[in-house]
């Protein structure tokens, strides 16, 4: 024996462990004990073994890496002995778990011991494999399990039955094989064996439709018998739990009947009879009687029970709910849930004690009793209960507010009769959980309040007062911004005064004081402070007398740090300053939304909208925000054709490019010359196309006027016009925000350094176009479609024979900078004569220095092939070091003849 | 059926965890990390159960020690209670009034009561009596075999002189 590797005994090290006063002293007893046993592990050290992986469980409960023993387990149980193979199992159970490698070597141990002629032996095999087999072993054994099942010993068969339940659970094919022999566990009286074999037809029964037809067929009336026979048994000490013979076996059997009954009138009937008994005779003063009853209602309401029954079982669940203890009041509020499928009008009855529950001090019985009660909201009880959760609102937890604004939101969304409630309903919750409320509430808000022009008044002076009081919730402030943006005059004019409102009297300036506050307010995000600007610049023409004051407040924002808050107020400045004549038009109301195209894109993004919503959150540079409904009120129509002009107007603008320089940043050029065209009609339209498109002005009238028309065609249907945009992919955001991003593009990027650069940067696109050889090919040449410091695109053409209209585009990627990207995000939008087909990428992770590259094939159809050039405008969204970055571009460098 | 069972002390030491669904070595510290936080947190007066990811967690205090059971969220929370009750029965029959330093230095012991108990997360044996017997005839296995060994090893040192 050496007596340098035996080390300390297991009893020792624990105490050393537990002597340490520091977690480093900690660290180092460990890193010793662990040293010393993995030089007894590399000497193959036979006589510590077992102590060796007793204290490396240990360690490893401790939280240590201690997967260097796990060999050792696999040594330990391959040995003759019990002591060995009995510390060798735990070891496996506690170190492995069933997806490690290392496991499949233990399958033939395991085998052997399963045939083992040592009782113990054969336990401790089927423990084992029950708690960690996978797949392959369950495959692999279950022959094995499915003998020990027969053998007479109680220990070994109750052992086997579990297992099986594991293998059932993990390979639900082999459940018909284990059928016959479950159904006769049922026939034994000891009740280890039972409480297994019951739980085992139980898992049957959920694996497979033929195991339950079978179990249903032969089991049904044992089932029964079961629970007659422990129900009535008299006094048995070994299994009593306060004064109830083994509830454990109760409470299976009756979930076994639950599973057999189910949807089967025959099977429940027989039921019947047994169910009222235990329901009415079992003591409710202990857990262990509860947790019977618990079961037994479950089960009532889970098979076809009679109605007689049903009350009863309700009148249970009554019973549970007035009681003190709160574990009790928990499950009665959770099977309440269940019993509301089955007699909606009982629950109702209890529906004061639940509204109670909601204001519990128990956060899991808060949790459960508004659910709850959600569930309970009707339309004749809908306006009392949501006055009741408003008012708890006001008094509950900061941190249960968050749950309670989410289920009154969507209960008065679900229920409201009409807009006038809603509003009120919506505008309590918001003054007093803003800050908790998702994005699209208050998003859902805004549409319907645009959709009530009767209220407008009423709401914006309503927000007005609201906000006096709580102008910390940020949604609030928003909405608030938003409406006194919009509707401000009539904050004034007392507009449309309802009956029950009181009327104030406001001027102007203190209206201006408002959303200068909201501005300037310390706690205000980017998204608050850019609506407010928006509002600002609309009330500069609402109220014109105040036109300086705003003009100053936008003056000073010209010097914020964000660089969204700058390029705002400078341009809504410079609108101020030099365009009083069109200033009105820009500035009108937002039409109003439409309802229906929300309710649809929320309905059909929500899983998206989170990635989208990620994906237009300010990056590091602070460049693009999402602003929803506040922002892209400009207009929202024409917005949709700007995207357009670019196709159409490419091969003409490249002669003029020193005219955009005007165009872009001095808007003065453009508006005479817009003025004259027939179409443009109104001038803000034009602004816009002038600030965000390429070149209108420079093209003859004639070849715009096409592009007129049906400019003025989209204002008419303003969001219909949407879905010519072919939007890359359902991931892609919303068509609303697709759009306010591609207006931000071009002005975001000349933006940085106003000058001659950004019009390089916007045209560079046509400049290589160019210099590209203008001859006909046949096989396309490959482009860079865009480049920046940081990411690189190339497209490969390709043309389907016979289909001259069809281009394949293979996309590839390049990430040029150091920094891995994830989350990558390629969308693309076309002009309306163009269809786009974006196939998935080959991966959303973008590996850093150009490692790799990911590809995304595109199939373009050119409705118009031969007369028009294919234009693209694309977007990037991904995440740098889960910063989200977004890059814009144009992609015109087509080469001709696609 | 239960999904693991967890016993940690009042200072958020773990003295014992069994998982019986798969759960890899990073998502267990960080199971029990986040339980322990919620749990050993909760006033004396709430109800034993906790929601959480879609499971509940069955608690119950025992002196310094808590017993968690994390089960699925259909199954009976009361029930999981008693076997909770059941388990610490067993322990304190097994070691005569049982204190957390018995669970620290028996560690295995524990394991060994669990494992006759529970399989595959669903309850094995509702007898007290059964369990301390089985246990008892594995813990006499156990000490012959090392008697054996021991006289062996010592008539091989006596040979050896």
């Amino acid at each position: 024996m050496n007596p340098f590797s035996s080390g300390t005994r297991l009893r020792d090290m624990i105490r050393a462990i537990r002597a340490c006063k520091t977690a480093a002293e900690e660290r180092a007893v460990v890193r010793k004990e662990c040293a010393s046993i993995r030089a007894a592990i590399s000497e193959n050290d036979q006589d510590y073994r077992h102590r060796n992986l007793a204290k490396l469980m240990f360690i490893h409960m401790l939280g240590y890496p201690t997967h260097f023993g796990q060999m050792e387990c696999l040594k330990l149980i391959a040995a003759a002995g019990f002591p060995e193979k009995r510390i060798g199992y735990l070891g496996l159970m506690l170190l492995l778990d069933e997806r490690q490698e290392v496991l499949m070597l233990v399958t033939n141990s395991l085998k052997q011991d399963l045939n083992h002629s040592n009782q113990y032996i054969v336990g401790l095999a089927l423990c084992a494999l029950g708690n960690i087999c996978s797949a392959e072993m369950a495959h692999d054994l279950a022959p094995e399990v499915e003998r020990l099942l027969q053998i007479r010993d109680p220990n070994i068969k109750k052992k086997a039955a579990l297992c099986s339940i594991r293998i059932i659970r993990k390979v639900p094919d082999l459940a018909e094989n284990f059928m016959g022999p479950a159904a006769s566990l049922l026939k034994e009286k000891h009740h280890g064996v039972l409480i297994a074999g019951i739980q085992l037809c139980t898992d049957l029964c959920k694996a497979s439709v033929k195991a339950l037809e079978y179990l249903r067929k032969n089991c049904t009336d044992v089932s029964v018998r079961i629970l007659k026979d422990v129900s009535n048994s008299a006094y048995a000490p070994e299994y009593d739990v306060a004064g109830i013979t083994d509830p454990f076996l109760h409470i299976r059997v009756l979930r076994l009947m639950h599973m057999l009954g189910q949807d089967d009138a025959d099977a429940s009937e027989y039921m019947n009879d047994i169910l009222a008994q235990v329901a009415t005779k079992t003591e409710s003063n202990k857990n262990a009687g509860n947790a019977i009853l618990y079961e037994c209602v479950e089960t009532i309401m889970g098979i076809e029970a009679t109605s007689g029954l049903r009350v009863l079982a309700i009148n249970i669940l009554g019973r549970f709910l007035s009681n003190r203890d709160n574990n009790i009041r928990y499950v009665a509020l959770n099977m309440l849930m269940k019993a509301i499928a089955v007699d909606s009008q009982a629950v109702q009855r209890h529906r004061a004690t639940i509204l109670e529950c909601v204001k519990d001090s128990d956060a899991s019985i808060r949790k459960r009793a508004l659910e709850l009660i959600f569930l309970l909201v009707n339309e004749t009880n809908m306006q009392s209960l949501t006055q009741e959760l408003i008012d708890y609102l006001v008094v509950s937890d900061q941190d249960f507010k968050e749950d309670l604004a989410a289920k009154i939101c969507s209960i008065v969304e679900k229920f409201s009769p009409e807009k006038l409630w809603y509003i009120d309903q919506m505008l309590k919750v918001l003054s007093e959980a803003g800050n908790f409320v998702k994005d699209e509430v208050w998003h859902a808000l805004i549409v319907v309040i645009s959709n009530a022009p009767e209220l407008h008044g009423y709401t914006v002076r309503s927000l007005f007062k609201a906000l006096q009081t709580s102008c910390e919730e940020k949604s609030l402030v928003r909405v608030a911004v938003w409406c006194i943006g919009e509707y401000g005059d009539m904050l004034i004019n007392n507009v449309g005064v309802l009956g029950k409102e009181e009327t104030i009297t406001v001027a102007e300036s203190d209206v201006i004081d408002v959303v200068e506050i909201a501005l300037k307010r310390h706690s205000s995000d980017v998204t608050t402070r850019a609506m407010s600007l928006v509002a600002l610049l609309k009330l500069s023409s609402r109220f014109p007398t105040c036109s300086e004051r705003i003009q100053e407040i936008m003056i000073q924002q010209k010097g914020s740090l964000v660089l969204e808050l700058q390029q705002r107020s400078i341009e809504f400045n410079s609108i101020i300053q030099k365009h009083q004549n069109i200033r009105s038009s820009v500035v009108e109301r937002m039409p109003v939304l439409d309802m229906s195209t929300y309710n649809l894109k929320r309905a059909g993004s929500s899983p998206a909208s989170i990635a989208s919503e990620k994906a237009t959150q300010t990056s590091s540079s602070g460049a693009s925000i999402k602003l929803p409904n506040g922002v892209n009120n400009h207009t929202s129509a024409p917005l949709v054709d700007l995207l357009d002009l670019s196709s159409d107007d490419i091969p003409q603008t490249n002669s003029s490019t020193g005219d955009f320089l005007h165009d872009l940043l001095g808007m003065d050029l453009t508006t005479p010359s817009s003025t004259g065209k027939p179409a443009a009609a109104s001038g803000g339209v034009d602004i816009l196309m002038d600030l965000l498109s390429v070149g209108t002005p420079s093209v003859p009238t004639d070849v715009l006027a096409p592009d007129n028309i049906s400019l003025k065609q989209d204002n008419t249907q303003a969001i219909a016009s949407l879905d010519r945009l072919s939007l890359s992919s359902l991931a892609s955001s919303t068509p609303q925000r697709s759009l306010l991003d591609s207006f931000q593009d071009p002005s975001q990027k000349t933006k940085p350094n106003p000058g001659v650069s950004p019009v390089v940067d916007l045209l560079d696109g046509f400049n290589s176009n160019d210099l590209l050889p203008r001859e006909e090919t046949p096989a396309f040449p490959s482009i860079t479609a865009f480049q920046s410091s940081s990411l690189k695109i190339t497209f490969q053409f390709s043309k389907q024979p016979g289909k001259p209209q069809v281009t394949v585009i293979q996309a590839t990627f390049t990430n040029l900078s150091s920094n891995d990207y994830t989350d990558f995000l390629f969308q693309a939008a076309v002009p309306k004569f163009i269809q786009l087909h974006l196939d998935p990428a080959s991966s959303n992770i973008l590996p850093a220095n150009g490692k790799g590259a990911v590809t995304q094939s595109l199939s373009l159809t050119n409705s118009q092939h031969g007369q028009k050039a294919l234009a693209m405008r694309m977007r990037l969204a991904y995440k740098v070091n889960n910063q989200d970055t977004l890059e814009q571009g144009q992609i015109s460098n087509f080469p001709p003849g696609l | 059926m239960i999904h693991f069972v967890l016993l940690i002390s009042r200072q958020g030491k773990v003295r014992l965890t069994k998982w019986y669904s798969p759960y890899a070595q990073k998502e267990r510290s960080k199971v029990l990390r986040e339980l322990s936080g919620v749990i050993l947190t909760r006033g004396p007066k709430l109800c034993n159960f906790v929601e959480w990811r879609g499971l509940k967690v069955v608690y119950k205090r025992y002196a310094s020690l808590y017993f968690c059971m994390c089960v699925d969220a259909e199954d009976n929370e009361l029930e999981t209670l008693e076997i909770i009750h059941h388990f610490v029965e067993i322990l304190d029959r097994y070691f005569g009034s049982v204190c957390e330093l018995d669970l620290i230095f028996n560690f295995h012991k524990a394991y060994y009561i669990l494992d006759e108990l529970l399989i595959a997360g669903e309850l094995q044996e509702s007898s007290k009596k059964t369990v301390a017997r089985l246990i008892a005839a594995q813990d006499s296995l156990v000490e012959t075999a090392k008697e054996q060994s021991g006289s062996i090893s010592n008539m091989i040192a006596q040979a050896a002189k």
